[in-house]
């Protein structure tokens, strides 16, 4: 029950369809989504393979508790070798695509090969098809979704696509669905585009079920009077959204700066939750219009936004479709387009954000990209020949926008800002300038102000990324106790514990923002009461430590050996300049040895013999 | 008293609570394609709105049925939908204005809300409270208690 136990297989060179039965016995060990679809991935893709080549494979998959009532029931994930980093990518989306692909009746769907024609795949429950897609190429985001729902005439038909920039073959390219949600980082969305695949399309009319109803609704109920009754789930995120973070990191003093030059951003206020709410003096409004819930979720933390009318970003021609409300600023983003930029103008980066959903772009690959390259540029590395005339320095709103409008359609000196910071920075002699691990750009939080996230960062399984194990909860908020973010103690328990707990929820079909307040505690009855197999805490850490040793296999697999576990050298090296962790850089040596031990890997990162037997691996 | 369905769309964050607890009331399965409530995203607008049967006193979807498929119960006020009797010829479905009686290809019958006996899974599944079930007589009352703050000059003086 709640899997549907059906996968669609579509070969893309040969345009063949066709549906085989879920892995059973795999699903007892890996769940769903993120874990069992890693599972077929790597059963099947050789981990040597080129990103953007046909033998690479791309699979959408839901979790079992995608298309229920259990709160926060509508991810799914992609998984793929990612191009940015050639490591594993796993990418994990809201909004309302997820489920109405399982309510087609698939678990996931494995694309394979190559198109030899742009194509999109319609799912209509038992009709599928894969259509010609060429007067869609060179479409963005929003076109392609309204021409793709006008043409299959059915409005309630959910779209996942890439802009132009996952055809180009941005490094960091998304597949976004529902217009503003997005499986985000790694560059998920040109491997789509490599495969010539524009967009799926999905609407179904078959119900999910649950192995005991009464049980699940108990289970669910129970749950979501957690999340309405916890401080953060309940009130914060659904007022403020992630951006209750803003002022909260910043005065932390763990808030990357103008490419991690600085960890204390003075912009923060202007670009902050608060700021959003403020009206303004044009027309009276707030940027935030109204938030929004994904599919089943009773937290709500979505922003829908607004730009000033009188901003410049909306002056001149062809700016109609940004005049009106649409999916705003959550913290990365503020973070990536904002505070890494040194830029402090809301609109400015509420535009970007547009341009990010319109196209299709990791807006924390982006904007941590754009600081690289105002590094480089105020270094003297670059200068304005080689940006096409856009003055590039820290804190240029105009040029933000600029070049954020050029990486969308990957022209000009956006084709080369659309290679990702590690590679731009590599190109132009500075490599030190590229704030990544494992070639993708780390996050909104300073390793030297928050240490568990440097461990965090360096360790992470698809590259720099806060989402594999969010030890901000506990470094900053105190969830689920209290621990010192300036301290190296206990962080490496703390990270494990995490990755392995995220691992599993990633695995279930809900959002890792409901461990804000629930502990597996919570999660593994709903997940129990919809599947058959006796899943309790125990079982679900176990699954957790199993995905996480799957993933790292493969990415050892794929030559990425434990020297990667690493962070830049600036959060290494450069003393924080001011703030609480003032002097502090990063302690990952401190960390990663106790890490590896408590992982039961070799010193040299490798999980020993013992351990991957232990786990069936 | 009478109760109703209380919509206030300004409360609504397009989560689909209750589209799923009406299609499990119903159907007996997480579906929200055959779900009786529905969510419309006016997305440029930043508006989310609930909306399904209001469950007119004189019902156009009753006076067009040829069969007398739907009946009022007269304590409730609702109207029902016998499956014995309906035909599925969807008159009901034309006669409608507001479309909130619809056809159901799996079964050949129409579907419509039906209070769900006085006990609604939507208000009930609503994390919000955009969808509540109230005396139909004070649904207004939370709005005219808020114009009513607004309008008292003696407090703004």
């Amino acid at each position: 029950m709640a899997w549907t136990k059906t996968i669609l297989r579509i070969n893309l060179t040969t345009g063949e369809i066709t549906k085989e039965p879920l892995n059973m016995e795999w699903a007892q060990q890996y769940l769903g989504q993120r874990g069992l679809a890693t599972k077929y991935f790597t059963e099947e893709t050789d981990p040597n393979v080129d990103p953007l080549s046909p033998e690479n494979k791309l699979i959408f998959a839901t979790g079992p508790l995608t298309g229920t009532c259990a709160s926060t029931g509508g991810r799914y994930s992609v998984i793929t070798k990612g191009p940015l980093t050639g490591a594993i990518a796993c990418s994990n989306s809201g909004g309302y695509f997820g489920p109405e692909l399982k309510f087609s009746g698939y678990d996931m769907v494995i694309l394979e090969g190559k198109s030899p024609n742009p194509v999109y795949l319609s799912i209509f429950n038992d009709k599928v098809q894969l259509r010609d897609a060429s007067h869609l190429w060179g479409k963005t985001v929003w076109e392609t979704d309204g021409m793709i729902k006008a043409e299959v005439q059915d409005p309630l038909a959910h779209v996942a696509t890439i802009g132009v920039s996952g055809e180009k073959g941005v490094l960091y390219s998304c597949i976004v669905n529902n217009m503003h949600r997005a499986a985000g980082r790694s560059g998920v969305g040109a491997v789509m585009g490599s495969k010539n695949l524009k967009a799926i399309v999905a609407r179904g009319s078959n119900g999910v079920q649950v192995r005991d109803p009464q049980g699940f609704f108990a289970a669910t109920d129970a749950g979501k009077k957690v999340l309405a009754e916890n401080a953060v789930t309940g009130e914060g995120l659904p007022a403020f959204g992630t951006q209750v973070l803003m002022n909260v990191i910043n005065e932390s003093g763990a808030m990357p700066t103008r490419n991690a030059r600085d960890t204390v951003f003075e912009g923060a206020h202007d670009i902050s939750a608060e700021a959003m709410a403020e009206p303004r003096r044009s027309d009276g409004k707030a940027n935030l219009s109204t938030n929004q819930g994904c599919f089943g979720c009773t937290i709500a933390c979505g922003r829908v936004s607004t730009i000033d009318p009188t901003h410049f970003t909306l002056q001149g021609e062809d700016k109609e479709r940004y005049k009106h409300a649409s999916g705003g600023l959550e913290y990365e983003a503020a973070w990536a387009l904002g505070s890494a930029t040194g830029v402090n103008d809301l609109d400015a980066l509420t535009y970007a954000q547009f341009l990010c959903n319109e196209h299709g772009l990791d807006p924390i690959s982006l904007g941590s990209t754009i600081a690289a390259a105002m590094d480089l540029y105020e270094e003297g590395v670059i200068n304005h020949n080689t940006t096409g005339g856009i003055e590039l320095k820290f804190g240029n709103a105009e040029a933000l926008v600029k070049v954020c409008e050029l990486v969308g359609i990957a022209e000009g000196f956006g084709a080369e800002l659309g290679m990702g910071s590690k590679r731009l920075c590599e190109k132009y002699g500075r490599p030190e300038l590229s704030m990544t691990c494992k070639g993708q750009e780390f996050p909104a939080y300073d390793p030297r102000g928050i240490q568990g996230m440097g461990l965090t960062y360096a360790t992470s399984n698809r590259g720099g990324c806060h989402l594999r194990s969010y030890t901000v909860s506990s470094e900053i908020l105190g969830i689920p106790e209290k621990t010192d973010p300036l301290a190296t103690e206990g962080k490496a328990g703390l990270v494990k514990a995490f990755q392995d707990a995220t691992a599993a929820v990633d695995s279930a079909g809900i959002c890792v923002f409901t461990t804000f307040a629930w502990t597996l505690e919570d999660i593994a009855p709903q997940v129990d009461t919809a599947c058959e197999g006796g899943w309790s805490v125990d079982k679900l850490m176990e699954v957790g430590e199993r995905v996480w040793n799957m993933e790292r296999k493969y990415n050892m697999a794929a030559g990425i050996m434990g020297d990667q576990d690493t962070l830049p050298e600036r959060v290494m090296k450069e003393a924080s300049k001011a703030g609480p962790a003032k002097g502090l850089v990063s302690g990952l040596d401190k960390m990663l040895p106790e890490y590896y031990e408590l992982r039961g890997w070799s010193q040299d990162g490798t999980p020993t013999g013992e351990t991957l037997s232990r786990l069936g691996l | 008293m009478q109760l109703a369905l209380v919509i206030d769309p300004g409360k609504c964050t397009s989560c689909k609570q209750c589209e799923m607890a009406c299609a499990y009331e119903n159907e007996q399965t997480f579906n929200p394609a055959k779900s009786r409530i529905r969510i419309f995203d006016f997305h440029e607008e930043g508006r989310f709105v609930p909306y399904t049967c209001t469950q007119c006193d004189e019902a156009w979807c009753q006076s067009a049925c040829p069969v007398n498929a739907i009946t009022t119960d007269q304590a409730s006020g609702v109207k029902l939908v016998h499956d014995n009797l309906c035909v599925g010829c969807k008159v009901c479905t034309i006669a409608c204005p507001f479309g909130t009686i619809n056809y159901n290809a799996d079964t050949g019958k129409v579907i419509k809300c039906d209070l769900c006996g006085g006990d609604p899974a939507c208000a009930k599944a609503c994390p919000t409270d955009a969808i509540t079930y109230a005396d139909v007589e004070q649904s207004g009352f939370d709005k005219m208690k808020a114009w009513a703050a607004k309008t008292d000059s003696a407090a703004q003086s």
